[in-house]
């Protein structure tokens, strides 16, 4: 059994490899929930719309994203993208325009459960008093559709940021990048690896506390 | 609450069958069962009846350990349940019980619900268990279903295979809780109809139920229980004729008149 | 990107000709066939790993539902730690850390740090997925079989266990469906497995669309094979009038 030795670790280690990663983890993480569940509500409400071609439009999109592997996808798009606009371009961006892309498809799931969730009684309501479409999607069932799937949503923002890992794939620079760099650097790897576990553990566990006292509480709510 | 001396008025003898003592039970801090004791003699049909919340579907549930107590003993023909060192499972085995939402076994058809436990825990070979699995199920007149499963009988079905599943067990006594509380009112007649024909027979049972009907046809004595305690304990004759406390006056006039 | 060139897969892996057959003679092998056998391993990894999976998942799951509360610990604990690390941070806790520390385990083949890795981080969902189908059945089913005298791990074996399988085969097909997708990520401990054949091969030949049209086929493939095998197991135990089954 081999000894570690965390001796190496100073505040300048922590700030020069790490701190770096794990800004942009965020960064990726935050970029890719907001835009994913935007664009993801959008192609729920195609899929519920009825009109024929748009749900075949926002199926087809889902169920292909859903069916390849993460990894895939971010090699696709880091390939596809310089093609389509005739530059390269960065690994970083590359990497929070695919994650937009693929979580949309999975927030897109939640939210159109999310929205098979309100009683069709809410719709008629809203129709009743002369509202639109539009109105009454707006006021009355995405906000009741975003409460109900809150604690979903921000499970699978958990599962977003321990994806974002991947973009190992293509040498972005993340959190799990800065300390395995870190442990090359200081010839470390072993004592860093399990650093960066226990850096994710704490982080998604913390997490996963908050989302279920949040599901508590919006249990007795209802 | 002192236990009268009760003079059954049919066959019931003076052996004991099930001794409740001082039975008490805390979820965390909040008490659901207080100091609750009585005596049910063999051949006796003893009715519990109660609000809901008032603890008597709790009780049932002790006499088999199914929910466990913390103060007072429960005996069951001579074997204490308290003690760590009883076999449940085969004390178990002799005591039937019959639950509100029936729970027969959906995987299972009714034919392997019946046979099961007789297998398993009695050890029958597969051929006596099904004879005798088979001949409960004719008794509650369901021979015509044995092949079918659960999910494709109707609720009053589904309990009278409930209770063919108790008495293929043997059982020297039967526990019912709530059994017709949750079927439709055209059903409760024929449950009601089979646990009416075991009590003539001699079967001593102790029954949760609303049935006041019931209660009247053949309980030898009326459990009336509140909050947790029992509030009345006391011949079924005198519980109708004249219940003592203000409460179960209440509970009387309410479930009679409606 | 208008030009397609599928010739690409029956290129000599060594010197870039184009096979006649579209497969190599002697020791030399096609990019076709390097890619066949690459999907070998990612099935056999995601195979492996699933049995690992569904034997400690239904393990952890089981103890998350017995009374005792250092079993309840045991399953949470367990549950807690292979659901929040990433996977691709587990791979490398497996492949870089685990063997450094416990020196035994430097003989042992990347391929089943892998399977292990896989295997373990997915049998945390697996216990989630477990312990619900047991805690959906109502408490009345686990009196129903106490109370006819069986003991508590035969009320497990004949009355909770068979119907909580049947309630778990749906989610449970889609963790198989997510172990062939998950397993992607052994590229990176250079397991050779699709996605391995796709980096490589891509950087190679520089036919990126084709080639990574043909792997995530076979994802595709893999997984709609995977999902038909589920629907046959799932109406071979389905029982009439139970939930999901007709009458």
């Amino acid at each position: 059994m081999l000894e570690t030795d965390f001796g190496f670790l100073t505040w300048n280690v922590v700030s020069g490899f790490i701190i770096k990663g794990f800004i942009f983890s965020i960064q990726l993480t935050l970029a890719a929930m907001i835009g994913g569940i935007a664009l993801g509500t959008v192609l729920a409400l195609m899929r519920l719309s009825g009109k024929k071609l748009l749900v075949l439009v926002a199926a087809f999109y889902v169920n292909t994203l859903r069916s390849i592997p993460l990894v895939m996808v971010i090699l696709w798009f880091f390939l596809l993208i310089p093609l389509l606009i005739g530059r390269p371009m960065g690994a970083e961006l590359s990497a929070i325009i695919t994650f937009t892309v693929f979580e949309a498809a999975y927030y897109s799931e939640i939210m159109r459960a999310g929205i098979q969730s309100v009683p069709k009684g809410q719709v008629y309501a809203g129709y009743a008093v002369g509202m639109t479409y539009g109105q009454t999607m707006q006021l009355i069932v995405l906000p009741q559709a975003f409460r109900n799937m809150l604690p979903v949503l921000l499970t699978q923002t958990i599962i977003l940021f321990q994806d974002t890992s991947l973009v190992y794939a293509i040498g972005a620079y993340d959190l799990l990048k800065g300390f395995e760099v870190a442990g090359k650097n200081f010839n470390r790897p072993v004592e860093m690896y399990l650093l960066a576990a226990a850096t994710y553990f704490v982080i998604c566990f913390s997490l996963s506390m908050l989302v279920r006292r949040l599901q508590k509480k919006i249990q007795i709510i209802r | 609450m002192t236990v009268e001396e009760k003079k059954p008025d049919r066959s019931p003898s003076e052996a004991t069958m099930i001794e409740i003592k001082n039975v008490s039970k805390w979820y965390g801090s909040f008490q659901v069962l207080t100091d609750c004791s009585t005596v049910i003699h063999k051949g006796e049909v003893v009715v519990v009846c109660g609000p809901s919340g008032s603890g008597k579907s709790t009780l049932i549930k002790t006499v088999n350990a199914l929910e466990p107590f913390q103060k007072g003993d429960i005996v069951v023909n001579g074997v204490s349940i308290g003690d760590p060192k009883t076999n449940l499972p085969k004390m178990r085995s002799h005591v039937g019980m019959v639950f509100q939402n029936f729970e027969l076994f959906p995987h299972l058809s009714v034919t392997e619900n019946l046979t099961l436990a007789q297998i398993k825990v009695l050890g029958r070979s597969a051929d006596e268990a099904k004879t005798r699995g088979l001949k409960m199920l004719d008794r509650v007149g369901l021979m015509v279903h044995k092949d079918k499963f659960p999910g494709q009988l109707s609720g009053g079905q589904q309990q009278r295979v409930a209770i063919a599943r108790a008495l293929s067990m043997d059982p020297i006594v039967m526990l019912f809780d709530e059994p017709t509380s949750a079927l439709d009112p055209e059903m409760v007649g024929e449950v009601l109809d089979v646990m009416v024909l075991l009590a003539k027979e001699g079967m001593t049972m102790m029954v949760v139920t609303h049935e006041m009907g019931f209660a009247k046809r053949v309980a030898h004595r009326v459990i009336f229980m509140d909050h947790g305690f029992i509030v009345e304990d006391d011949s079924k004759e005198a519980f109708f004729a004249n219940p003592r406390s203000e409460r179960a006056q209440q509970f009387l006039t309410k479930i009679l008149h409606h | 990107m208008g030009n397609w060139d599928w010739q690409v897969f029956c290129k000599n892996t060594i010197d870039g000709e184009v096979m006649p057959r579209c497969f190599g003679s002697g020791g030399d092998i096609t990019y076709l066939q390097w890619m066949l056998s690459a999907w070998g391993w990612t099935i056999s990894v995601s195979l492996l790993a699933l049995v690992v999976a569904v034997v400690v998942g239904s393990l952890m799951g089981i103890l998350r539902t017995t009374p005792s509360k250092t079993l309840i610990l045991i399953g949470n604990a367990w549950t807690e730690l292979f659901r929040n690390i990433p996977l691709l941070v587990q791979i490398f806790l497996w492949y870089h850390v685990i063997p450094s520390l416990f020196l035994p385990l430097q003989k042992v083949p990347s391929f089943l740090l892998v399977v292990l890795a896989l295997g373990f981080f997915t049998s945390a969902r697996i216990a989630e997925q477990v312990k619900a189908g047991i805690e959906s059945l109502s408490k009345g089913q686990r009196y129903a079989g106490l109370a006819i005298g069986l003991t508590l791990p035969q009320t497990y074996r004949f009355v909770l266990l068979p119907m909580a399988f049947r309630i778990v085969i749906p989610p449970l097909t889609s963790e198989s469906m997510n172990i062939i997708k998950n397993s992607s990520v052994a590229f990176a401990v250079s397991i050779s497995e699709l996605t391995m054949f796709a980096m490589q091969a891509q950087e190679e030949t520089s036919r990126g669309i084709e080639i990574y049209l043909a792997v995530s086929l076979l994802y595709f493939v893999s997984a709609f094979a995977v999902n038909r095998v589920a629907l046959f197991i799932e109406n071979r135990v389905q029982v009439p009038g139970m939930i999901g089954g007709g009458k």
